[in-house]
């Protein structure tokens, strides 16, 4: 029994409301400390007491997640009878998992299904009425964890990772024929054929995980957040893209004081739109924080729609919206384009290359700007085309996706790149070969489990098939 | 009249490598012991290759003797060529290998049993096992052994080590003698006796190469090849100095495409491909046909010429076993380079026998249905004389254990090879013939040759069969490597000059900062005796000490990672399941594995999570169990 530490979302996945992060083990207090920062942006977590509940924010690195309560209970006197710490997420589905992605990172790992509640037993934190219930239930859970997660593997994915495999396996078993055969077969030269398999599984598996976020973002949704100064049509494109009156439209500037969320689809990919107060200086106090809050979202951003009223001249709000497009995927709308026009495509790239050129960067027009019309719908399908061109090379197809879909299959191929890194550093420092053949092992483990594979006698096979052994 | 010769405490059946472990380990342990054989002649015979270790099994030998068996012994005392293999790998793989005057072999373990208190040998062949009906159990209990001639010796505990003995036959071409290796007499009475008690028989299949009259080979038409310089012992107690002596060569040379020829032109003559054997062979070391037709593009095979002995001119043909007819063996060794003229003295040839599928087995090695009934050896499915010679070693202390009321010693994977290739027979399903690799031991870097002592002798301390000085040794062993690890952690080098200047010599980078001596010891082109010139404090430590803290600290990450990970197998391994747990009553537990179990029984939930079909739900399912079960327990009492 892995005694190791556990996290996964306790609470039902719905966009609603709170969601929690459960964290238990030896490790669960130092892995959420490292990642968790209080409003003074101290990491107080590992001097925390029993049963204290805290403020604070949950960080990737630099970059903020989530604003959220962590609470704090200690061994024996939790669930588990291990150390336990609790994340109370706010932000929904895409930011829970994203801070439970986070958790995982720094160290935890994703938790079988009921194994909160089996470790509780085990402990005997749970009383004996309770156990036959908990047997069905774990065994039922799992049935369906591994049911629903060998479903979200296509067929494509699965192919991919089987090659990985077939080619994991031989490179071992041949290593291992040497070790046990050394006068049959030398391993003379064979470090720079195995860096150069190595390097070739690295970048296979990198280009995987890396799929994972696209992944992702076709299961989950883009995370997408409409900016822009007040009444220049932030709510009209919202409107036109949905086909519903959502959002509040006025003439008068700053109706929309909060957020909306809504989830479009188009052409098969989910965008989660966030309209935002619209950015400007202000004064008024409630669309102060409306402005602060749109700031943030931001932040979390995987897209970012800037939207320009191409009839009145820029102002120094609009430059400070376009500092925040430095580097980040977006797209410039020129809309009310059916309006007597001030600005046009090449007066806005020339700001974008002053900023640009202010961070040290060089800007390749790469942030495509479209002339709209919410009147006419005017742009709207060259809109669509072009966030399929920015987040899917305009490649799609859904049938047929080489995409990671699924939280544990990512855990999965981190743990083998990692194993595969290792080997990599092995064979720079000369090792000898028995020790790298071990990583290998394990990256060929965390694949089959991918595949739903256990770990058999694959290894002795594949020694006897391909190489010739013996007296 | 039942014809009583001796009433005993453990009868050992068959005194080959096994055999006499399990004969020497019970007599050691102060049991009244008689061991049976066809021929007192061939006691501890090697009918196939002449070495001992070799990759894993030199580990085996290395083990053994820290346990307190008598093999590495042996062969220190009786060897004539000596090689540390895979020297340029990680210190895990490096195994010792030895070649053996096979009849100084036999003769120094025969007089080695022959000398042995409370042991006796006996020539004669052992046809029945008897037996009655435990009242407590309902189980059979063994009674004692029959011999062919009706005598009866009475006992509590008889030990199997039957080798390929039991109902053997040799097959070579269309020839086929109803015999054992060396056309020695086989047992053709014990395997109705053992169906007769429920066990459950296989037959697997192995073969040997042909002996050459070494007048007729060319060596110099061969690679010579030599043993090491410096010869290492196998045994922790033999002097490494009585193991310098004047080594034999062995020779090496290749096949070539006129071999192969000649072997596919006359595969229809051989008894495996024309259907003729019914048993199993093993796949690493398989026939010379079997290599050219599984590995057909292959251009050439290596064979090896070795020695047999001072006293013989017999050499062995190692890479070419064979059952194919004496004139196309002729035929085909005749096209190899030096063998151009060889005269075969003892042709190859391929042997079947009848042996247990060993699942019957507990991990102690006794019978999970025959109440002392205890085995080792080829007769449980596996191949090797050392694979053999480990389990003669703990179905013989088991043995002694059984009738001494004491609970049976276990080794398990994490403590040493041994562990693995009994968990591995009695745990996996095995469908050829069993054969150590070091892949198969998944923690191989803690499990070294080097360090065998330290990990097992306080097992054959506490078995009986080690010494308190030798124990004693070992304890003060431990104490100076960890004491020294710990002093080259301590001990800071600065970044004076004297430092820089021995690092240049010696074509490392200079020191930025202030290190420790083990720091620099990791550096892979400095190494502890290097480190002398800028260590003057260090104490004086013995070479096998000091192979110790090099080991230690240069792989001290990869060897820390097995460390953690041996821990998390201990505890699963360390969860005992009752003998008396019915599988029907654990809830949830999925068909196959609930059959599996009852198959099985598995000692420990470590061991049932090693079945196939056994998912890790199902063993959830089984923890929780065993928690409301012993919880259960508790409150009866």
């Amino acid at each position: 029994m892995r005694k190791d530490t556990i996290a996964a979302i306790a609470t039902a996945m719905s966009d609603s409301g709170i969601s929690i992060i459960r964290v238990s083990g030896e490790d669960a207090i130092p892995i959420v400390n490292r990642i968790f920062f209080t409003k003074g942006h101290k990491q107080i977590l590992s001097e925390a007491e029993s049963h204290t509940i805290h403020y604070g924010f949950i960080y990737d690195g630099e970059y903020k997640i989530d604003e959220v309560m962590v609470s704090v209970m200690k061994a024996p006197r939790s669930f588990t009878t291990e150390d336990v710490v609790e994340i109370n997420c706010h932000g929904g589905v895409l930011v829970t998992n994203k801070v439970l992605e986070t958790v995982i990172k720094n160290g935890a790992r994703i938790a079988d299904p009921g194994e909160f509640t089996m470790r509780a037993f085990l402990n005997g934190r749970i009383d004996l009425s309770k156990a036959e219930a908990i047997m069905d239930l774990i065994h039922a859970k799992s049935e369906y964890a591994l049911k629903n997660s060998m479903n979200q593997l296509s067929g494509s994915v699965a192919n991919i990772i089987k090659n990985l495999r077939e080619q994991l396996i031989y490179e071992i078993a041949f290593i291992e024929s040497a070790l046990d055969d050394p006068e049959h077969i030398s391993l003379e030269g064979y470090e720079d054929k195995l860096s150069k398999v190595n390097d070739g599984l690295l970048f296979e598996i990198d280009k995987l995980i890396e799929s994972a976020h696209d992944g992702m973002l076709l299961k989950e949704g883009i995370n997408t957040v409409i900016v822009g100064k007040p009444n220049v049509g932030k709510s009209s494109f919202l409107n036109a893209l949905i086909g519903k009156e959502r959002a509040i439209v006025t003439d008068i500037e700053g109706t929309t004081r909060d957020a909306l969320m809504e989830t479009v689809k188009i052409k098969d990919i989910l965008l989660n739109i966030i309209d935002t107060a619209g950015i400007r200086e202000t004064e008024d106090i409630v669309e102060q924080i409306g402005v602060n809050k749109a700031k943030e979202y931001v932040k979390d951003a995987d897209l970012l729609i800037y939207i320009v009223d191409s009839s009145k001249e820029l102002d120094q709000n609009d430059f400070d919206i376009m500092e925040m497009l430095y580097q980040r995927k977006s797209i410039i709308l020129l809309n009310k384009n059916d309006l007597e026009t001030k600005i046009d495509e090449i007066s806005i790239a020339q700001y974008l290359k002053d900023i640009y050129s202010k961070n040290n960067g060089t800007y390749n027009n790469e942030i495509p700007i479209i002339k709209t019309s919410m009147l006419n719908k005017e742009g709207m399908d060259l809109f669509e085309k072009i966030v399929m061109d920015l987040f899917f090379s305009g490649q799609l197809k859904i049938n047929d996706e080489v995409y990671i879909t699924n939280m544990r299959h990512k855990e999965a191929l981190m743990e083998a790149a990692s194993s595969l890194r290792l080997v990599r550093q092995s064979l720079e420092n000369h090792m000898p070969e028995d020790f790298y053949s071990i990583d290998l092992m394990n990256a060929y483990t965390s694949l089959g489990y991918i595949l739903g594979e256990e770990l058999g006698d694959d290894l002795v096979q594949e020694i006897f098939s391909k190489f010739c052994m013996g007296k | 009249m039942l014809d009583i010769r001796d009433t005993v405490d453990v009868c050992v059946v068959g005194a080959g490598h096994a055999g006499c472990e399990a004969a020497l380990a019970c007599a050691r342990l102060g049991l009244k012991t008689v061991v049976f054989t066809v021929s007192v002649d061939s006691i501890a015979l090697m009918p196939c290759n002449p070495n001992i270790g070799g990759s894993s099994k030199g580990h085996l030998v290395r083990e053994l003797d820290a346990l307190g068996g008598e093999m590495g012994k042996n062969i220190d005392k009786t060897f004539i060529q000596s090689k540390m293999l895979n020297v340029s790998k990680g210190p895990a793989v490096h195994s010792l290998r030895a070649q053996a005057d096979k009849q100084a072999y036999t003769r120094q373990m025969r007089f080695v049993l022959e000398n042995q208190e409370n042991l006796t040998i006996k020539q004669a062949e052992v046809c029945k096992i008897l037996s009655e009906k435990d009242p407590e159990t309902g189980k059979q209990k063994v009674s004692g052994v029959q011999l062919f001639n009706g005598g009866i010796y009475q006992c509590k505990a008889v030990v199997l080590c039957t080798g390929t003995y039991l109902n053997a036959r040799c097959l070579c071409g269309e020839s086929i003698d109803y015999t054992g290796p060396n056309g020695l007499k086989s047992a053709t009475h014990l395997t109705d006796s053992l169906v007769e008690l429920g066990i459950e028989m296989q037959r697997f299949k192995t073969g040997t190469p042909a002996r050459m009259d070494k007048r007729s080979l060319d060596l110099s038409k061969m690679e010579e090849q030599f043993g090491d310089e410096r010869v290492v012992p196998f045994s922790f107690s033999t002097n490494p100095e009585d193991v310098q002596i004047d080594q034999v060569s062995c020779y090496l040379t290749y096949t070539n495409e006129k071999t192969h020829e000649i072997i596919r032109d006359n595969l229809d003559r051989s008894p495996i491909y024309a259907g003729i054997i019914e048993g199993t062979g093993p796949r690493y070391c398989p026939s010379i046909e079997d290599k050219v037709v599984k590995f057909a593009d292959k251009e050439r095979h290596q064979v090896f010429i070795e020695p047999e002995g001072l006293y013989t001119n017999e050499m062995y043909v190692g890479g070419m076993s064979s059952s194919l007819p004496e004139d196309v063996q002729l035929a085909m060794y005749r096209t190899v380079p030096g063998m151009e003229h060889c005269q075969i003295v003892r042709h190859a040839y391929a042997i079947e026998y009848d042996c247990i599928k060993p699942n019957q087995l507990h991990p102690s090695l006794g019978f999970k249905n025959v109440i002392g009934l205890y085995s080792g050896g080829q007769f449980n499915g596996s191949s090797g004389y050392e694979e053999a010679a480990s389990q003669g070693l703990v179905a013989g202390i088991n043995a002694a254990r059984f009738v001494q009321g004491k609970e049976p010693m276990i080794i398990d994977r994490s403590e040493g090879y041994i562990g693995v290739l009994i968990d591995d027979l009695v745990t996996k399903e095995n469908l050829e013939p069993y054969r150590m690799m070091t892949s198969r031991s998944e923690y191989r870097l803690l499990l070294r040759q080097d360090n065998a002592d330290l990990r097992l002798r306080k097992k054959g301390y506490e078995v009986g069969l080690i010494t308190k000085e030798q124990y004693e040794y070992v304890l003060q062993k431990e104490k100076l490597i960890e004491q020294e690890v710990e002093r080259l952690h301590a001990t800071t080098i600065g970044a004076n000059k004297t430092i820089q200047a021995f690092l240049e010599n010696n074509n490392s980078s200079s020191l930025k900062t202030a290190t420790s001596l083990a720091e620099l010891m990791c550096r892979p082109e400095l190494n502890y005796r290097l480190l002398a010139d800028i260590d003057p404090d260090r104490p004086l430590l013995s070479d096998d000490v000091i192979e110790q803290v090099e080991i230690n600290v240069k792989y001290e990450g990869y060897i820390k990672r097995q460390a953690k990970q041996v821990e998390t197998f201990k505890k699963i391994e360390n969860k005992k399941i009752p003998a008396e747990i019915n599988y029907d009553d654990v809830n949830s537990l999925r068909l196959e594995a609930r059959q599996k179990l009852k198959q099985y029984k598995p000692i420990s939930v470590g061991q049932a999570s090693r079945i196939s079909g056994v998912s890790p739900a199902d063993i959830s399912m089984l923890l929780i169990y065993l928690e409301t079960y012993d919880y259960k327990g508790n409150h009866h009492e």
